[in-house]
């Protein structure tokens, strides 16, 4: 009986490991706690260029994470990228005229929507489109415009 | 010896028939219209050569096999149309030792003897401790019920699977060759327990064997088999009384005979002068 | 020419004869695990042989791959100047490819054909006819439970097998490489996905626990009951299990990541 005990113990931990194991994937590898795609609203800008934006790049403003691309296409009418970006339902203060701009963190880093407050009272809804957007800056251009610059200066 | 023995009122029923019973495996005939019939309370010894579907009768009378044609009758019900409840219910009044004995390996003496306790009857704790040390002490094994089977002799193991075997009180008991590769003390136990305990608990009993002395002093009748053909049967006596060459050549142990020593091939010059 | 072709219609007739004495096999195994309610105690039993045996390879191996996993990594990221992104992509390998897929080629090992030889030797050894004639219904009484205890410790060993091995990644990278321990969970937080990566994983070893026990009680339960058929179908039971799980993984991922 004495054995059977052990067992059941052993059991017992060996499940409790795979749990915790499980824990440890949601909560400090993935981001799980921190955001979760299902509670956000969806917001829509136009893009002249977004260089290497993918979807599930994030979504931030003042450099804190407020939600994340979820569907990058392309509008045939204006021959301009749409980007859809879902937006944690905690920041639904934010103005109708905020701008988004795409950067990219470090020269090989990863691209990302910067958002920028505007001053309206007015906030941003579900399904509203972000007017004013910059373009990604894309590195080859700026070195090919730097070149001719300075060639041109000589 | 045989005024001794009780349940001789049962002696004109039969516990189990076998009407022209077929089986094959693959393209290979095992049994070629076998008809069997083994009377209540009595030991029916069914012997002959290795590879005439001894065994196999055995798988076919507890369900395990299906015949290609004829019937096996279990006290009056055909085997093969049973479903599976009514197969796994007649089941529970069967005991067969299997040749190896089949005892669980990962449970010890007493809890192999408690399995079919447990699994089939809604006993107390108790009461399965007062039943298992029954059983066990009817094969003379009470005091190895914390052995692990792999610490027995293969005696004792043959013998655990025997108390297991009568653990529910079956009415019929099945014993797959139970004197094999024995040594003579054991053989001589085995002996005695088969006999005691088919008069004892008024079982009915099936040996199947090929161990022409030991079967000829306890069975009270015997059936002998050949290529899947009942080539003789009767008591002892009647049979050691016979003139008929199998009968003989199996009895008196001559390798050759009608039984051939040569397995069914060519002629022999033909495969001699194939040879590459 | 014609015997080869002969021989390459008998292989496949074997081939789809065996597939579907597999399937009805399962589907007998699915039948049976409701009876297992009634006996959780031979689920915990067969929880034990196969998953906490099995425990100790598989957290070490996790460990030792996360630790290689990080000095590979990191040896290349660096010329990159992006040693920051180390955890996240140890993190990536292990919880969406190495965590699942070499979990369950270690249980395959460990575990799977250590099933099929019990199994295959219980049948060789009559236990299995000796429990039929007792009226107790093998597939119920041994092979349920040992299916769910493998597909119940799967996912939970895989899930295992990568938290150590981003574990052995922090280790190296914090203490041997001097990556800042912030930016490595943080940096990981930001690229993992809950959704996307993590779960998926998840879906991957349930998908692989399934039919890697699967493999190995059938090959037990099919083996010829000779000690030549048991040790042939244990170390079967090894290589499908392993095409299989190669094989799966690729159309999982193509599936889910694609």
């Amino acid at each position: 009986m004495a054995k059977q005990n052990m067992i059941e113990l052993s059991v017992g931990v060996f499940i409790a490991a795979g749990i915790a194991a499980l824990a440890m994937l949601a909560i400090q590898v993935s981001n799980m706690s921190s955001f979760s795609d299902g509670e956000g609203y969806e917001v829509v800008a136009k893009f002249d260029n977004i260089g290497g934006l993918k979807v599930r790049s994030p979504v931030s403003m003042a450099g804190v994470r407020l939600g994340r691309v979820i569907d990058v296409s392309f509008d045939q009418e204006s021959f301009e990228a749409v980007v859809r970006m879902r937006v944690n339902n905690k920041y639904n203060q934010l103005p109708i005229d905020t701008s988004a701009s795409i950067f990219t963190a470090g020269v090989l880093g990863e691209s990302y929507v910067s958002l920028e407050a505007g001053a309206e009272e007015e906030t941003l809804k579900a399904g509203d489109e972000i007017e004013m957007t910059q373009s990604a800056v894309i590195l080859e251009q700026l070195i090919g415009e730097f070149m001719v610059r300075s060639a041109s200066q000589d | 010896m045989s005024s001794s023995r009780v349940n001789k009122i049962h002696h004109t029923e039969q516990a189990i028939v076998v009407q022209n019973l077929r089986f094959s495996r693959g393209e290979r005939l095992i049994l070629d219209g076998v008809d069997i019939q083994v009377p209540r309370g009595k030991i029916t010894a069914i012997m002959g050569p290795s590879g005439t579907g001894k065994t196999t009768l055995l798988g076919l009378i507890g369900g395990q096999l299906q015949p290609d044609s004829g019937t096996v009758s279990v006290e009056n019900h055909i085997v093969s149309t049973l479903s599976r409840t009514e197969l796994y219910r007649l089941r529970q009044r069967m005991g067969m030792l299997f040749q190896s004995g089949a005892l669980f390996s990962d449970l010890s003496v007493y809890d192999n003897v408690a399995f079919p306790l447990r699994e089939h009857a809604d006993f107390s704790a108790a009461m399965i401790h007062d039943l298992v040390m029954m059983k066990l002490h009817a094969v003379g094994l009470r005091g190895a019920c914390n052995l692990m089977p792999n610490e027995l002799s293969a005696g004792m193991a043959r013998r655990v699977a025997l108390a297991r075997a009568i653990a529910l009180d079956p009415m019929l008991i099945m014993y797959d060759e139970p004197f094999t590769g024995q040594d003579p003390i054991t053989v001589s136990v085995i002996m005695r327990l088969i006999r005691r305990l088919n008069d004892s608990l008024g079982l009915t009993s099936i040996v199947i064997s090929h161990d022409v002395p030991e079967v000829c002093a306890i069975a009270d009748q015997i059936y002998l088999l050949s290529s899947g053909q009942v080539v003789a049967s009767g008591s002892p006596d009647e049979l050691h009384r016979s003139e008929s060459p199998w009968v003989v050549q199996f009895l008196s142990a001559q390798p050759d005979g009608p039984i051939p020593f040569h397995f069914p091939a060519k002629d022999f010059i033909d495969d001699m002068a194939e040879s590459p | 020419m014609l015997n080869g072709l002969q021989s390459m219609g008998q292989r496949g007739l074997s081939f789809f004869s065996r597939l579907g004495r597999a399937t009805l096999f399962f589907l007998r195994i699915l039948a049976a695990l409701p009876s297992l309610f009634l006996k959780p105690r031979l689920l915990v039993v067969q929880l034990y042989s196969v998953g906490v045996l099995s425990f100790q390879l598989i957290a070490i191996s996790g460990l030792a791959v996360g630790m290689v996993l990080g000095l590979q990594m990191y040896n290349t990221l660096v010329d990159f100047g992006a040693e920051n992104s180390l955890g996240p992509v140890v993190a990536l390998s292990l919880v969406r490819e190495l965590g699942p897929v070499l979990a369950a080629l270690l249980f395959a090992g460990r575990a799977g054909s250590a099933l099929t030889a019990e199994i295959g030797l219980m049948k060789a050894t009559e236990q299995l006819s000796g429990m039929e004639m007792m009226a107790v219904d093998p597939i119920k009484r041994i092979v349920a439970p040992r299916y769910l205890a493998g597909v119940i410790s799967l996912p939970l060993l895989a899930a295992i097998f990568s938290a150590a091995g981003i574990i052995g990644s922090y280790i190296i990278g914090i203490s041997l490489l001097g990556i800042d321990t912030g930016a490595f969970w943080s940096q990981m937080q930001i690229k993992v996905d809950w959704y996307d990566d993590v779960l998926n994983g998840i879906i991957k070893s349930i998908v692989f626990g399934v039919v890697a026990t699967w493999i190995a009680v059938f090959e037990g339960y099919d083996a010829p009951p000779t000690t030549e058929g048991v040790s042939r179908a244990t170390t079967r039971t090894v290589v499908h299990t392993a095409f299989a799980v190669l094989g799966l993984d690729f159309i999982l991922t193509a599936l889910m990541f694609g």
